[in-house]
């Protein structure tokens, strides 16, 4: 039986000992030093939907901690199967290695079975996983692809629920977003509108959310293959570095060199031969 | 059960200096209302289709009543992640179960199955479920297993967060030996009645009869709903 989870099966119950590290650490840094970093949250405006010829996924590209802008150009849009793609808001660590354990449990499937992985297969082994650890993994995905069966798109949520509907958006700025997809999405549309839709949702997300910003990434999954367009938009609002902070070979003078010669003797020399055959 | 709301509360330790609003922190709740009767030859199954993370509304077209197997369906209320989960694992155990009997399965049976899950995870879980269906032993059949993991098979049952609303219209207009046509007619306005007085409860009504011949599935839409306020 070709089984999704290959490398390991789950074991039963929780394992909770990285919770009692954290607050033991917690308590050693409070002393006024340091505070436990910040996590670093994708603070996101994701939204996808279906079109006739496929599915369009689309997301912007600001990761905060904090208050602070963590990272201006955050890849969202995780890659599954050649088929199917993931976007993720939440904590960007739950998302990053949620979606790759996924990625890497369907490719060994697939190479188990010979088969391309379906959509729904993705979406059940998520929602076992984050139903196993009770809204603790603080993922919140749109998946979306396209297989034998037809275009999907889902939600999983970070307590494992999940929901099949043609249009979604998701993250903190998901409200702006779900107004423009609300008023423009008719079923059945095509591509270039269905692009053009995604990136006003997005964009609706960028201007009225703190939280999402930079640039907008589009993922168009078609029957015939994908195309990742990053950026699909850039930000109007961009910055030119002053200087470049790279520093050639003489900025810091020398003032005196030591060359050591380092002794060394073969003391022992076996020849093995690979068969290349 | 308070228990399980605080610890889910307590999860999300990163909640200072959030750019995720409070409401999009809580847990995807049905906050639902769900209802069943029994007919001579079936049942009557209806849904609304709201799902909410706290007052934001996540879902304005869940489809909340989920096949078992054949002839049997449940109703879901309460926890989204919950009832999806308990509803896939009885729909693998009832699944087994028929093809080792290779006879199609019992409705009391799921039911059971329904009530040991229930009672047995009652503190972690938060799921009120109305299991219902046709089998050819006892016909059609409408079993409530609420939160805590209590079952009782009754002709006629309410659940969810808007059954508050509708117990006296239930009480005072279920007539026993309806037709489903009138069980449909029924569902239809309790679940409207439901709709307009719940805050957690909207969208659409869904609704399933289920009989020896199969099943047919209606959907009512939003302004198709009846209407009882004069203003």
């Amino acid at each position: 039986m070709a089984l999704s989870n290959v490398l390991e099966i789950p074991t039963s119950g929780f394992n909770f000992e990285n919770v009692a590290r954290n607050v033991a650490l917690e308590g050693l840094l409070e002393g006024g030093q340091t505070k436990t970093p910040k996590p670093m949250k994708t603070g996101t405006t994701i939204a996808g939907l279906v079109c006739k010829e496929g599915v369009v996924l689309g997301a912007d590209t600001r990761a905060t901690s904090g208050e602070v802008v963590a990272d201006k150009m955050c890849a969202k849009i995780h890659y599954i199967s050649p088929n199917i793609y993931c976007c993720g808001a939440g904590t960007a660590a739950d998302t990053e290695k949620t979606t790759d354990l996924l990625s890497s449990n369907l490719t060994i499937f697939s190479m188990n079975s010979g088969r391309n992985p379906r959509v729904v297969m993705a979406v059940n082994i998520l929602q076992d996983m984050l139903f196993r650890y009770r809204g603790q993994i603080g993922a919140s995905l749109i998946l979306g692809g396209v297989d034998c069966n037809g275009n999907h798109l889902y939600t999983v949520g970070p307590y494992g629920s999940i929901d099949n509907v043609p249009y979604l958006a998701m993250g903190s700025g998901d409200l702006a977003a779900l107004g423009i997809l609300e008023d423009r999405f008719k079923p059945n549309m095509e591509m270039e509108e269905a692009k053009e839709l995604v990136r006003d949702a997005i964009h609706s997300g960028i201007m009225s959310d703190l939280g999402s910003g930079n640039n907008i990434d589009i993922c168009v999954i078609t029957k015939q293959g994908v195309d990742y367009i990053r950026p699909y938009q850039e930000s109007e609002y961009k910055d030119k570095r002053q200087k470049r902070y790279k520093y050639g070979p003489g900025t810091t003078s020398i003032l005196t060199e030591k060359i050591v010669p380092l002794e060394l003797e073969v003391v022992q020399e076996t020849v093995q031969r690979m068969d290349t055959a | 059960m308070a228990a399980y709301m605080s610890a889910g509360r307590s999860a999300n330790a990163f909640s200072t200096h959030d750019f995720v609003p409070e409401w999009a922190q809580e847990e995807v709740s049905t906050g639902t209302t769900i209802m069943a009767v029994e007919f001579d030859g079936g049942v009557v199954i209806g849904a609304d289709s709201r799902t909410t993370t706290g007052a934001y509304i996540a879902n304005r077209v869940t489809d909340k009543l989920t096949p078992i197997h054949d002839h049997i369906f449940c109703c879901r209320s309460g926890s989204a992640a919950d009832t999806q989960a308990v509803a896939d694992a009885v729909t693998y155990q009832l699944g087994f179960h028929s093809i080792e009997l290779d006879e199609p399965p019992l409705v009391q049976t799921a039911a059971n199955l329904f009530q040991q899950m229930c009672y047995r995870y009652r503190e972690e879980l938060m799921a009120g479920i109305i299991v219902a269906g046709w089998d050819k032993r006892r016909g059609g059949q409408v079993y409530t297993v609420p939160m805590g993991g209590m079952i009782v098979r009754q002709p006629v049952s309410v659940g969810g967060s808007g059954s508050s609303y509708i117990y006296g219209f239930m009480d005072s207009n279920y007539k026993p030996g309806m037709t489903k046509e009138e069980c449909l007619h029924f569902c239809t306005q309790a679940l409207a009645l439901a709709m307009e007085r719940d805050g957690s409860s909207g969208g659409v009504a869904r609704l399933a009869a289920i009989t020896e011949e199969g099943l047919e599935r209606r959907v009512v839409l939003g302004h198709q709903l009846p209407k009882f306020s004069n203003t």
